[in-house]
């Protein structure tokens, strides 16, 4: 019998009896994450799933501090803990946005954007499910193209394409920024890991399987995730000051139905070869700027 | 030793703010309240001041910083205006509900549209409801002082507080500022303490959905908290007249003992009715003012105490809400109805946007209560051009 193992932390510093839903790829982020980061942490989580998942007041799964605050605000709000704590002599303990692809790509953008360009030295982690799944699977401008929604519905599934945020921090020249997945947990562990050491406005967006949403079973969510970045749908990356990026992960390069098939949300997308071949070209013609920025082709 | 130099009410702002040793500044620029973060950006760069300034994106991000910074445990402060004080409407509610006692200067600008860069109170009055105090301040002594007492009561209480000042008329106006010792006011405001805080030594979250249904309990202790405010500000001005020799009262009569008739006011508009109160006094007429200091909580009971003796009451407001009147006004009929004090109550609103407020309008507005017999419920226009 083969046996994988992974050098992940043993400290577990989430709690059992969140409120998360089964297979939820923002809650499992979140275990491995804090592992990551350790306990010397604060996380400021705006609206978002993660402002329920957390539990009940006043219980509280995540096991380190943790500042609820409205929608726009998470970066904002993190740069305030971040200038107390530094006032109070705590500039060791890491301050750790935490919000969803809502409070990231959309409501929350302008807070995030002005925090990158001060390079406030926070940690900013935008755990994307590509729509807003908290309040009922609404369209965000972070889900692709194609997909249904309860705001893009089968007769017309979404007609944009995913904003590309990963490009947009790295213009800020932040010293750090990444793309990270559940499926990959050693590169999750290591980019966290990482991302710790360095001091400035750090980035990590995951991607983060949402059964409900992404109507898939909760026992396929990490195969779905696996599955994204094997389709080079989500390229696992580290970008350096905006300017030195590396793929960290080599994908197998799957075709991308192998991604889309049994996500309920692609069914109508599947039946539209035109639209899937106009999404394969998207995601052809970014790989082809990654493997550019990344000097690897 | 006494520190007395010529301020404008922005720089005196800045002062206060100085003295009573905020730890962390978050600001977006907005006129007429610019000036108070710029000199608290350069005694930040200076050393004059150690505290952390945050030069946000906007008001609302102004807002959730200084939120971030006070969960934490530490002095907050920011300063606005007009459409930036709408723009942090979400987080006024939020700060409040999270017990967070952040001090605010809000220069009373009127709102748009159209554009007006000019002095009126509905900015403030908008947000009355949001759970935080406010002041209203005459002068630039007294910006400074409030400031500092604001302070003091606010993390008493644990609820945030707004002290208001006029646009120009004291934003930019220059007048003798004293300015206290440091010694004196560290004696006055002891660091700031919270019992909760975010703190990886003791891990909570702060904010989340209640389990139970607490939600309304919640409430019940802001209401409690902010009615107690009432007392613990005369405790805190009183305290602050005995330590640097300057009280001012929730609500702050001028002749108004005997007075027959008596003028109800806020901000710099009450600097105008004392002449307007002198001049009739001289003429032989018993009247009087009160100006209102302390707006949230309100001051019903002093109020009541101070108008025991007028027959008649005349309130000025610089602000309306439409389809209702004064706001100042509305708020004094509520706290005058079923009460054993029952004056006829007269309503005017004018200096709007900046519209001059001279003595003139002011002695029109009590010579046409006086002339009146019974009370009326609606409101009168001064100065309207039309």
């Amino acid at each position: 019998m083969t046996q994988i193992t992974y050098d992940v932390p043993p400290d577990e510093i989430t709690a059992p009896g969140h409120l998360g839903c089964g297979g939820c790829g923002a809650t499992l982020t979140m275990r491995l994450a804090l592992k990551a980061l350790g306990r010397d942490t604060v996380l400021v989580v705006p609206a978002c799933c993660w402002s329920v998942i957390d539990g009940p007041a006043p219980f509280s799964a995540a096991g380190v501090p943790l500042m609820h605050t409205p929608f726009a605000s998470a970066a904002a709000a993190a740069s305030g803990v971040r200038a107390a704590l530094d006032v109070q002599g705590r500039t060791g303990t890491t301050v750790c946005a935490w919000a969803g692809d809502g409070g990231t790509f959309d409501i929350g953008i302008q807070a995030l954007s002005a925090a990158a360009e001060r390079n406030e030295n926070i940690l900013y982690v935008c755990y994307d499910n590509e729509a807003y799944m908290n309040t009922g699977v609404q369209r965000s401008s972070a889900t692709p193209l194609g997909a249904w929604t309860t705001t893009t519905p089968s007769q017309n599934p979404k007609t944009q394409s995913k904003k590309d945020l990963l490009a947009i921090l790295a213009a800020h020249g932040i010293p750090y920024a990444a793309t990270a997945t559940v499926a990959y947990p050693d590169d999750l562990l290591a980019k966290f890991q990482r991302a710790k050491e360095i001091r400035g406005t750090r980035f990590i967006h995951v991607l983060s399987p949402c059964p409900p949403g992404w109507k898939i079973a909760s026992e396929r969510a990490i195969d779905y995730a696996r599955r994204a970045v094997d389709a080079r749908v989500f390229p696992l990356v580290e970008i350096e000051h905006g300017a030195e990026w590396k793929l960290t992960v080599d994908p197998p390069r799957r075709p991308l139905e192998s991604y889309l098939q049994g996500q309920g949300r692609f069914r109508a997308l599947l039946e539209d070869a035109p639209r899937v071949a106009q999404l394969t070209k998207q995601i052809e013609a970014r790989w082809s700027a990654i493997e550019r920025a990344t000097g690897s082709r | 030793m006494t520190n007395t130099r010529v301020l404008e009410g922005t720089h005196a702002i800045s002062y206060a703010v100085q003295r009573s040793r905020v730890q962390v500044i978050a600001a977006y620029p907005i006129t007429p309240s610019s000036g108070a973060v710029e000199l608290l950006a350069e005694m930040c760069a200076d050393r004059r001041l150690d505290a952390r300034f945050v030069p946000v994106e906007s008001e609302h991000s102004a807002m959730a910083t200084c939120a971030g910074a006070a969960q934490v445990g530490a002095r907050a402060f920011t300063a606005t205006s007009s459409h930036g004080l709408l723009y942090m409407h979400e987080m006024l509610h939020w700060c409040a509900g999270a017990r967070l006692p952040i001090v605010l200067a809000n220069v009373n600008r009127a709102v748009g549209s159209p554009w007006n860069i000019f002095v009126d109170q509905s900015d403030s009055l908008s947000q009355r409801d949001t759970g935080w105090l406010q002041y209203y301040c005459e002068n630039n002594q007294e910006v400074l002082d409030t400031i500092v007492q604001a302070y003091r009561v606010a993390e008493r209480v644990l609820m945030p507080a707004m002290v208001c000042l006029d646009a120009f008329f004291l934003s930019h106006t220059c007048e003798p500022v004293t300015i206290p010792d440091q010694d004196a006011v560290d004696e006055y405001l002891p660091p700031f303490d919270p019992k909760y805080r975010l703190d990886p030594g003791e891990p909570h979250a702060f904010g989340g959905l209640p389990a139970n249904d607490s939600y309304m309990e919640l409430r019940a202790r802001m209401e409690r908290s902010m009615r107690e405010a009432l007392d613990v500000a005369v405790e805190a001005d009183a305290e602050y007249g005995r330590r640097f020799g300057r009280r001012y009262g929730l609500v702050e009569p001028y002749r108004a003992d005997d007075a027959e008739t008596i003028l109800v006011t806020s901000g710099t508009a009450a600097g105008t009715a004392r002449a307007v109160i002198d001049a009739f006094r001289a003429q032989g007429h018993a009247v009087g003012l009160a100006r209102i200091r302390l707006f949230r909580p309100f001051p019903a009971a002093e109020l009541r105490r101070i108008l025991a003796p007028a027959r008649r009451v005349v309130v000025f407001d610089r602000n309306l809400s439409f389809g209702s009147g004064g706001i100042m006004a509305g708020e004094l009929r509520s706290a005058l109805y079923g009460s054993r004090v029952q004056p006829m109550v007269f309503s005017y609103v004018g200096g709007l946007g900046g519209r001059d407020v001279t003595p003139d309008t002011l002695r029109a507005a009590v010579d046409h209560a006086m002339a009146s017999h019974e009370s009326r419920d609606d409101m009168l226009w001064l100065g309207l051009k039309e």
